[in-house]
């Protein structure tokens, strides 16, 4: 045996590449290069399957705590623009890929490669994986925990620790991204809702920047609050709508937000997206249940059951609300067409509404980003 | 919205001849829409004239029209068939601008006939540039500077706004007709007054240069409830400047941001909107590198080349669900074929699929392969790999130009530069300026001689990650070239993993031998290093094309191969992995290689069970002139009969316009190059119980004998049949002891025996190379100094004499009638299908001629004769399956000119014309039945006449020699269908659109051999009151006749009225042109081209001419039959006519 080729380098020359692995509770592994010494990681293992929008993944909260693998045959090729992130850091634990590399940014908005954006943000990373055997594995097998090792840490070893991570079911992991203090987000000077400014109170659970964007564009001043801050402290500033973030976990585990959903249902318009939506289920009294591998993509195409309109959808989520559970006057009323889940949820007489995917896209299609104004009208007319 | 319950009859127009621009990917989507449409119970009406087509299968649609899709015929079909509807979305350019004729002339209101897929002010939106360009305006989206014109004036005008270079677009032309990019004021003038012509109102758009922006092209579908998905999006890899036909082109979309593609695609939903589209479009932008600037270039409301593209680098079927669509359906009505979810999503790729155009430049002598904004490529080829590096490499090897994969073959600039290095680039750099077919193979040489990144992208435009890619294909090769080749030397094992690191880039293992060959100075043969590869346990994994990236299970089996998949660790020992892996392991069966996924590792991918017994279809490949629709439709067809006789089908093919690579027309289909590495890889996955060669052209049958040797079971006629009917000595003692008579010729390896095996049979010779297709470089040869000049031209192109490949050289049987036969055979017995008459004299190549089912001149003795004597080949041969034979007829005898043992380009126009099912009992021969058993018996052949034209894109390569030969020019053909020849042959010119006149003056000007025919012709034409202009030789000899004729000049004459004038003119209505020896054929040739740009018809034989006027006689004397060929032959398999 002589010398070996190890094909594409995944950042060009002087970066140290490790020999790891992705080791998975149920002990398969997937071996790969980790970039620059190898930091490690851990967490849930979802497969993703956008083909562009890399660096809004791995800024979304949405993502902490959970191991991303990126179907897509190439990574990277647009380099990072810090005008896309969705959170100041990276969030996902960790990142796998079938091939990135770059050896520079060729794209006129990049300003640093991805390799380097990825260590400079200390994320885990593992490139050279057969992404596609992974993926079918989840798919086949549900969503796994596991972990991401140099192949010198022992499959033993890394197996154990696979193990050892939490399950994500019952698991709160919310409260580890939302902000500490309130802040305040002004309505978008070149906005697009008319009239009069609203003030909205935004309670945070992860919430990505583009929502806050979205919001701010319909002329609405946002209050963003922990996701855990009580109605009465939220009420001092007199929203005239809720608006609840997206997030990571179980959202069966934020009890004190489904607390405080329920305070403002009925009260004042409420809007939910993602783990908003499943808490706003959960505050109507339905349950949650976590899918076999989740939904995360930039393809799904979701029934507006009250229009007949077809939205392409931007997913990511890995627990749905049962629809089944939802007591009278709460209606599911749209429907993911590839596996008929519940994507959205309608309050009968109620000023409510939320829904599962993400209509501010980042990345991914714009088809729904009239659901923003929608709740500017509901806003509006309770104050009208 | 469910289907309409208002529409009973749908009319569906299908796209004519396959020409440059046009191909058979029509063919796929009208095919895929007639399926569509006849599950829902509508009765279909089908009009298209291209007998080759699987579309215009009498089992596809309710009435199949092979006629000329002219307003007039497609308005008597309207009367007789009573649709309520018409579709014209899936049949291309032709179908939309002919709908629209019948739109305009009142055809569709007049019967109530609804325009569906597209109503008219969708397609005028689309295809009107001023309309375009002020709904784009309107919608607020960018679009480059630009404003129509009508004269040469206005367009030297609006340049000097735009600035040069200038981009000149014609209205409502086909693939760019007439366009171009003038980079200077006297440019401008001669490129507008071209585009000006082309353009059928006469109008061009002058526009801003976008060369070097990146180019995107948006697949989508929309429904009428404003359901839109983007199938698929594609990158041009070949920037702005070079027509997208021409481009290599990559899916996904690589180089632009989600920002970016996402704003991309929200003004592709809103131009959809705005124009109110129903089903499929192609919506074309261009980006600026630089700036991110974005604009529309163009859009078009149907299914079309990328659409197809799209469908296939996907698995989302367009043209279904855009025919479905057009019945009223909502997107999120229907499902996906292959996941069985909503067919309202946008697939998401794990793998990347890179097409490459295919062109046949050295066809059209004298023809400039500059690559522009006309599309010149005659076909494609695509291929799927699991990252770009692979899929190029593998589109690269299934382009079939000799090339192994990214390579660059020395050219004969680089004679006299000795491989000076500078020298070279410097070369390399100066022809990389302007876009050429080999442009990316040059530029990885020019890489590997010292290119910079930086230069690379300045002087090519193309996007850096492509260069980079490049870079690194190359760092394998110098991996290759370097430590493997040493491992080798030395006779160590390199290692398995870098092996396979090596084909993951997507190296052949032919291209790997010749890289260890020239660094080692070793003989290693391909199969070598396949050897090797296989003991080191190096197997491709063959993955499935899922529309969703792995996330849902598919069930339609569709596959590519791919190395770039690392080997699966083992699992933890005592983990739940490692128990279910060896549960897996033990109900495994059969060998896995080492480095494969193997049953028990993680995901792995479904694969339906079955226990039928497994035939493989090896296809053609990529279109090109002399290989194309036609085979692909033999395949198909053979496929649909194995299937119903109870085998699992399985399909090798790399061509993405084909039905036979649509997932639904075949058991398995496996996107592959129809390579020998990549079939044997195929069938060591799938295990055969026959291969079967002799349907899809050259390309099967050059690999039957390697494939034989390699112990793949290969079905019908042997290899060796075929190799002794190819080889001249043993075919030459075949004939020999068949007694049979062929003409006298000899082989030559140099110049001196072709000038003495030429004196011996007599001139004139026809002179080839042997093994070609399509009459490559073939030529008549009248004297020895044009001899001496072929034989030395020959050495210059690149194609080296010897006794390994000599030419052949055969006395030229001057007047000859030439006849086709396509037979079948069983081993025992020869059933001849038909014998068809070719029209043009022996000289012309058949795939050029026009010819005619039953034979029109021809007694019934020689008849016989040549079916006794395809009897008598067919036996000997041991023929198994399909034959093809070609005879010449002169002064009574029957010379044999060859014989080819495998599916012939005839094949499908003689199954259409005679409604024989030749290809099933050729397929059911080749499963061991005999045709006794299949019912395919001798039949007498049918009462009325069935004419193929051939269509010529001489428009395409202005420059070319215009004039038939023996080297093969057509790129389609077309059927006439009619009681008698002559309505027959008209009909087909006229389908193959000849502007035929009834009247007016007529141009002759023929050679001294053809004087003496021509004078009873002008004789008739003079009586149906045509008028004539000829030279003066012509003129005099009609004079003895007493035919008179006005008097035009030759050049050399320089007199007035010129030919030349008089051409242009556009007095003429016709142009007769017949030539003889080299220098008057390269004297006249200008005015053919004059003729082809004027739009005049041209005939340039006496025999062309005769027929000509046979037809104008007959439709001058009674009206041509419009019927469908369900009419033709009542009962499937009667050989009656109608009438």
């Amino acid at each position: 045996m002589t010398s070996n080729f190890s094909g594409p380098s995944p950042a060009g020359g002087g970066v140290a590449l490790t020999p790891a692995a992705l080791t998975l509770d149920d002990g398969t592994s997937f071996t790969g290069t980790a970039l620059g010494g190898c930091l490690e990681a851990a967490g849930e293992v979802i497969f993703i399957t956008a083909m562009s929008g890399y660096q809004e993944v791995l800024t979304d909260p949405s993502y902490h705590g959970q191991i991303v693998v990126f179907t897509a045959a190439h990574v990277g090729n647009y380099g990072t623009s810090p005008t896309v992130d969705q959170a100041p850091e990276p969030q996902s634990a960790g990142v796998i890929f079938h091939e990135l590399w770059l050896p520079e940014a060729v794209h006129w908005l990049s300003d640093a490669d991805l390799p380097a954006w990825l260590r400079a943000g200390k994320v885990g990373a593992l490139t050279g994986v057969d992404t596609r055997a992974l993926t079918l594995h989840i798919r086949t097998k549900g969503a796994r925990n596991g972990v991401i090792a140099p192949l010198s840490a022992g499959a033993a070893e890394a197996y154990a620790r696979a193990r050892r991570v939490p399950s994500m079911n019952g698991l709160d992991l919310a409260c580890r991204v939302f902000t500490r203090k309130p802040y305040k987000v002004p309505a978008a000077p070149a906005g697009e809702g008319e009239g009069p400014v609203y003030r909205v109170a935004v309670l945070d659970f992860g919430i990505k920047r583009s929502i806050l964007g979205q919001l701010s564009l319909q002329n609405m001043d946002l209050t963003v609050w922990p996701g855990d801050a009580s109605p009465e402290k939220i009420l001092e500033e007199r929203p005239q709508g809720l608006f609840l973030a997206n997030g990571p976990g179980d959202p069966a585990a934020c009890s004190y937000a489904v607390r405080t959903a329920r305070h403002f249902l009925g009260r004042i318009p409420v809007f939910g997206i993602c783990l908003g939506h499943q808490i706003m289920g959960l505050a109507a009294g339905g349950r949650t249940y976590k899918l076999p591998f989740g939904h995360h993509g930039l393809n799904h195409p979701v029934l507006d059951a009250d229009s007949g309109k077809v939205f392409i959808t931007s997913q990511n989520h890995g627990f749905c609300v049962d629809p089944d559970s939802l007591p009278a006057g709460v209606r599911a009323n749209m429907w993911n067409l590839n596996d008929g889940t519940v994507e959205g949820l309608a309050w009968d007489g109620e000023p409510a509404f939320c829904v599962q995917f993400h209509p501010e896209a980042s990345p991914g299609p714009h088809d729904s980003r009239a659901l923003f104004a929608r709740f500017r009208r509901l806003i509006k007319e309770q104050n009208a | 919205m469910p289907k309409r319950k208002d529409l009973e009859t749908v009319m569906i127009l299908g796209s004519g001849p396959i020409v440059i621009g046009q191909a058979c990917e029509f063919d796929y989507s009208a095919t895929q829409g007639c399926k569509a449409l006849k599950e829902e119970g509508l009765r279909l009406v089908l009009l298209n004239s291209n007998p080759a087509t699987v579309m215009t299968d009498p089992g596809l649609s309710d009435r199949t029209y092979i006629e000329p899709m002219t307003a007039e015929v497609a308005r008597d079909i309207i009367r007789l068939e009573k649709p309520q509807a018409i579709l014209p979305t899936l049949g291309g350019q032709t179908a939309l601008n002919l709908a629209m004729e019948l739109y305009e002339k009142g055809a569709l209101s007049e019967f109530g006939v609804e325009m569906i897929g597209a109503d008219p002010d969708v397609i005028e939106i689309a295809e009107s540039r001023d309309r375009f360009r002020k709904t784009m305006t309107s919608l607020g989206l960018d679009i480059p500077v630009s404003a129509m014109a009508h004269t040469v004036e206005e367009a030297v005008d609006v340049a000097a706004r735009t600035g040069y270079p200038a981009i000149i677009r014609p209205s409502y032309t086909l693939g760019g007709t007439g366009g171009g990019i003038a980079r200077s004021r006297a440019e401008m003038e001669l490129m507008a007054w071209k585009g000006l012509n082309a353009s059928p109102v006469g109008q061009v758009l002058v526009e801003e240069s976008l060369v070097g922006w990146k180019e995107m092209e948006l697949e989508m579908i929309r429904d009428l409830g404003d359901n839109a998905v983007i199938v698929c999006g594609i990158e041009n890899v070949d920037p702005m400047g070079v027509h997208t036909g021409d481009s290599v082109t990559v899916a996904p979309i690589q180089t632009l941001t989600d920002v970016e593609y996402q704003a991309m695609r929200d003004e592709a939903l809103r131009v959809a909107r705005a124009v109110g589209l129903n089903g499929g479009c192609n919506i074309q932008f261009a980006v600026d590198p630089r700036t991110g600037r974005r604009v529309v270039i163009e859009m078009n409301p149907r299914v079309s080349r990328s659409s197809a593209l799209a469908s296939k680098a996907t698995g989302f079927p367009i043209a279904r669900v855009a025919a479905k669509l057009s019945v009223g359906y909502l997107l999120s009505e229907l499902k996906n074929g292959i996941t069985r979810k909503s067919a309202c999503f946008e697939p998401a790729l794990d793998y990347c699929v890179v097409k490459a155009p295919r062109f046949n430049f050295e066809k059209f002598a004298g023809a400039s392969s500059v690559l522009g904004l006309e599309m010149r490529a005659v076909g494609e080829t695509m291929a799927l790999g699991g990252n770009y590096r692979e899929a190029l490499q593998k589109a690269l090897r299934g382009l079939e130009i000799g090339l192994l994969s990214l390579e660059w073959r020395p050219d004969e600039d680089e004679e006299g530069l000795h491989g000076d290095r500078v020298a070279r680039l410097e070369l390399m750099k100066k022809r990389l300026a302007r876009p050429e077919p080999e442009r990316l193979s040059r530029l990885y040489e020019a890489l590997k001689l010292g290119l910079t990144r930086a230069e690379a992208v300045e002087i090519t435009s193309l996007d850096p990650w492509f260069v980079i890619q490049m870079e690194l294909i190359l760092e394998a090769e110098r991996f290759v070239a370097g430590p493997l080749a040493a491992d080798i030397a030395a006779g160590r094992d390199p290692a398995p993993e870098a092996l396979r690191k090596v084909k993951a880039q997507g190296f052949s293992d032919a291209q790997i031998a010749r890289i260890v060959n020239t660094e080692n100075g070793t003989l290693l043969t391909p199969p070598d290093i396949s050897a090797l590869r296989e003991r080191l346990g190096v197997a491709p994994v063959f993955r499935q094309v899922d529309t969703c990236a792995g996330e849902f299970l598919a069930e339609t089996p569709y596959y590519y191969s791919s190395y770039d998949a690392p080997p699966p660790a083992s699992p933890i020992p005592g983990s739940e992995a490692e128990a279910s892996a060896g549960a897996a392991a033990s109900r495994a069966t059969g060998a896995s290689a080492p480095l494969k996924a193997s049953p028990g590792a993680p995901g792995p991918e479904p694969r339906p069970a079955g226990r039928r017994p497994k035939v493989m279809i090896l296809g053609g490949g990529p279109n090109r002139i002399g290989q194309g629709i036609e085979f692909d439709y033999c395949c198909v067809k053979a496929c649909q009969a194995f299937d119903s006789m109870g085998f699992a089908t399985v399909m090798v093919n790399s061509n993405p316009e084909t039905v036979s690579t649509d997932y639904d027309a075949v058991g398995r289909l496996y996107f592959e190059p129809v390579t020998l590495e990549d079939v044997l890889a195929v069938c060591a996955e799938e295990k055969p119980d026959g291969v079967i060669v002799q349907l899809g052209g050259q390309t099967p049958l050059n690999l039957a004998m390697s494939l034989k040797e390699a112990g793949v079971p290969i079905w019908g006629t042997a290899p060796e049949a075929i190799f002794r009917a190819e080889d001249r000595r043993s075919w030459n003692e075949l004939v020999e002891k068949l007694s049979l008579l062929q003409p006298p010729g000899h082989m030559a390896a140099d110049e001196r025996s072709a000038l003495a095996a030429a004196e011996e049979v007599g001139y004139p010779v026809l002179v080839r190379p042997s093994f070609v297709l399509g009459g490559r470089a073939m030529r008549i040869i009248g004297n020895s100094r044009d001899l001496t000049l072929y034989v030395r031209s020959f050495a210059e192109s690149g194609l080296a004499l010897g006794p390994a490949s000599p030419i052949l050289v055969d006395k030229f049987l001057d007047d000859a009638v030439e006849v086709d036969v396509d037979a079948v055979a069983d081993g025992e017995r020869v059933v001849v299908a038909a014998v068809m008459e070719h029209i043009e004299r022996a000289g012309v190549h058949s795939g050029d001629s026009s010819c005619c089912i039953p034979p029109f001149t021809l007694p019934d003795a020689i008849r016989d004769e040549i079916t006794r004597q395809t009897g008598l080949l067919g036996l000997e041969l041991g023929v198994k399956g399909l034959m093809n034979i070609q005879f010449a007829v002169r002064e009574g005898k029957v010379y044999v000119l060859e014989a080819n043992p495998r599916a012939s380009r005839t094949a499908p126009f003689v199954a259409k014309a005679t409604g024989r099912p030749l290809i099933e009992a050729a397929a059911e021969v080749m499963v061991g039945r005999t045709l006794a058993e299949c019912g395919f018996l001798d039949q007498d052949p049918p009462g009325y006449y069935a004419v193929k034209e051939a269509v010529i894109p001489w428009g395409r390569f202005s420059g070319a020699e215009v004039l038939l030969g023996p080297e093969m020019h057509s790129t389609g053909e077309v059927m006439g269908l009619d009681r008698t020849f002559g309505h027959a042959f008209l009909k087909a010119q006229i389908a193959a659109g000849t502007d035929v006149p009834l009247g007016g003056d007529i141009i002759l000007t023929v050679c001294d051999r053809d004087k003496p025919a021509l004078a009873p012709l002008a004789a008739e034409l003079a009586a149906m009151g045509f008028t004539f202009h000829a030279t003066p030789g012509t003129v005099k000899s009609l004079a003895d006749r007493g035919i008179s004729a006005g008097t035009l000049y030759n050049l050399s004459d320089q007199r007035s009225p010129s030919l030349h004038e008089y051409l242009k003119s556009g007095k003429a209505k016709m142009f007769v042109n017949t030539a003889q020896d080299p220098q008057s054929i390269r004297d006249s040739s200008f005015l053919r081209a004059e003729a082809i740009s004027c739009g005049v018809p041209i005939m340039t034989t006496i025999a062309g001419l005769a027929a000509m006027v046979e037809g104008l006689k007959a439709v001058k004397s009674s009206r041509w039959r419009i019927s469908p060929l369900q009419d033709y032959r009542p009962a499937a398999a009667g050989g009656a006519a109608a009438s």
